[in-house]
């Protein structure tokens, strides 16, 4: 590993956010800067059901991916392992959950 | 207003903030009648803060700051002489979430002598209602949910049909002035009077979408409500507070809140589909959106929401500075846990999944687990112990038998006994019971309005 500090996606994003959608859903979008950041965040061989499978615990086949250029945003949505407000839920919104993917940093898969 | 005019060339809905008792601007109200508004439309409740609120049938706003949103909002109304409609009244949408807020209602309408109609709206549903239309075959799992059992309808506290807007269509063409719906779908509060003036469904329900939570659209989410124009073409929005801006980045975003599927939504007579839509600027506060379709499903279905009693929790929260403790937390709390079940066994004699515990380090990785990317001691963590069991005295008692634990527990290598910091005089808190989210499903029905009770009052005419 270098000494040189390689930015994460929440440092190269205008704003990287989860949340719950419905009781039974996650969802998490990344709101890049522009069509530069869009394409590091859309390419398949950076980001993918794999990867996000990996970062959060859960089968990739769970995972469902929605690339909007138009708006340079990723999305992916996935059924939380616990249902919102059940006991051992300790992110009633899910509103912390984008932290795993904001760490990422592309160039280090 | 009760005979059948051509339709209009467009509808405008005022949709003052993204809940009931959420608070708005002085103003927001007054710009958006001068615009036109042809009907008040805000929505009264969520499953978004969990399922407390529908298990227990209570809101989890105040009375007061439903009061003061009533007070403008009825007032507008009736001078303005146009439709409010709230929907999920009470944040459940239960029969007793519906009567609270007329309640309130009724209170204003007296204090201000004004004269509407109130109609209620009930959405509750009879769990052996629900039975019989499992046994038909007519109740089906959403993702990621898996097939339903009778046991499972029978044991929710509070069960909901979700309305689209054909029950609020008939509670209008019935003479109602306001309309407090039971739960229904966010949009189908914002959808139903320019559904009824004929405005074309995909603008119409795109429009109810995008400005569902009000100022959450605009460039600033804090700010105040939000207008929509529909017309045959389509719709535009315009937010109400002058000094913020909707642009078609902040328009097209919206659409990806809170939302699974960011193109598709559905609603109980069909899906709304927006992946052709366009977004243009009409100046620098106004957008105009065009595309959007709205296709209609061959069969209308009702999501149900249920919630029920899952036990009764007690929680316990400490707190640790001491570097040591620090520096090998994760054994410490490991050690809590296998002193405490020993303790309980030994006491109570019972063991997990008698009852269940929940030690959580705040601090440390209370909230991501072991997804946490970060690493690294923590420099202080809050230990929260939460005890789940069948009934309120068995959670307590097991609470209880921590106490000494959550005081005193040193790590293995320590050879005195330290003194962790409790938070507060008793340590023990009861929280009464806890509700879980048991329904994810949809019931097949021939009549959009039949699973759903409208009350007028007495000698309401048309």
């Amino acid at each position: 590993m270098s000494a040189e500090h390689l930015p994460t996606l929440g440092e190269l994003a205008l704003e990287v956010r989860s949340k719950n959608a419905g009781p039974f859903w996650v969802t998490m979008e990344l709101f890049m800067r522009d069509a530069e950041g869009y394409a590091l965040v859309a390419d398949e061989e950076f980001l993918d059901e794999d990867v996000v499978a990996r970062l959060y615990d859960l089968d990739p086949a769970d995972i469902l991916f929605f690339r909007i250029p138009e708006l340079n945003v990723v999305k992916v949505s996935f059924p939380r392992p616990v249902a919102q407000g059940s006991l051992r839920d300790r992110d009633v919104h899910a509103g912390q959950h984008h932290v795993p993917l904001a760490a990422l940093v592309p160039g280090r898969r | 207003m009760s005979s059948t005019p051509a339709p209009p060339e467009e509808v405008r809905i005022l949709v003052p903030s993204g809940m009931l008792g959420g608070g708005f601007p002085a103003g927001t109200v007054e710009r958006g009648l001068a615009l036109g508004a042809d009907v008040i439309a805000v929505d009264g409740g969520s499953t978004d803060s969990g399922p407390h609120y529908l298990g227990s049938a209570t809101a989890k706003t105040s009375a007061a700051a439903v009061a003061r949103d009533l007070r403008s909002l009825l007032g507008a109304s009736a001078t303005a002489g146009i439709p409010l409609v709230i929907g999920s009244c009470g944040t459940g949408g239960t029969d007793a979430g519906v009567d609270w807020v007329a309640g309130i209602v009724e209170g204003i309408v007296r204090e201000q002598g004004l004269a509407l109609t109130v109609a209620r709206i009930y959405s509750e549903q009879d769990a052996a209602d629900l039975v019989a239309q499992l046994d038909a075959g007519r109740i089906h799992p959403l993702a990621p949910q898996g097939p339903l059992d009778a046991a499972t309808l029978e044991s929710c506290t509070h069960i909901v049909g979700m309305m689209g807007a054909e029950p609020i269509m008939e509670a209008l063409e019935a003479g109602a002035d306001v309309v407090l719906a039971g739960r229904a779908t966010d949009t189908a509060v914002i959808a139903a009077v320019p559904l009824m003036r004929g405005m074309p469904a995909g603008p119409t329900w795109h429009a109810a979408k995008i400005v569902e939570c009000g100022g959450q659209c605009t460039t600033d989410p804090r700010s105040g409500g939000v207008l929509a124009t529909i017309d045959a073409g389509g719709f535009t929005i315009e937010p109400l507070d002058p000094a913020v801006a909707c642009t078609p980045t902040s328009v097209a975003a919206h659409m990806l809140y809170e939302t699974v599927d960011p193109f598709q939504m559905r609603e109980p007579a069909g899906t709304l589909l927006v992946r052709e839509a366009t977004y243009r600027a009409l100046d620098e506060r106004r957008v105009r959106v065009e595309g959007s379709r709205f296709e209609p499903a061959d069969q209308h279905t009702i999501k149900l929401e249920g919630a029920r009693i899952s036990g009764y929790a007690t929680m316990s929260f400490s707190a640790i500075r001491d570097p040591h403790i620090l520096g090998s937390i994760e054994n410490w709390a490991a050690l809590l846990e296998q002193v405490l079940t020993a303790r309980v066994r030994q006491t109570l004699g019972i063991s997990p999944p008698e009852y269940e515990i929940d030690l959580r380090l705040y601090g440390y990785d209370a909230v991501l687990e072991s997804i946490d990317p970060a690493t690294g001691p923590p420099r202080e963590v809050g230990v929260m112990l939460l005890v789940h069991a069948a009934d309120q005295a068995t959670a307590t008692s097991v609470a209880k038998i921590a106490n000494p634990l959550m005081l005193h527990l040193p790590t293995r290598d320590m050879a005195y006994l330290p003194s962790l910091a409790f938070a507060y005089s008793p340590a023990e808190t009861e929280r009464g019971p806890s509700y879980e989210f048991a329904l994810h499903h949809v019931v097949d029905v021939d009549s959009p309005t039949g699973m759903f009770r409208l009350r007028l009052p007495e000698g309401a005419t048309r």
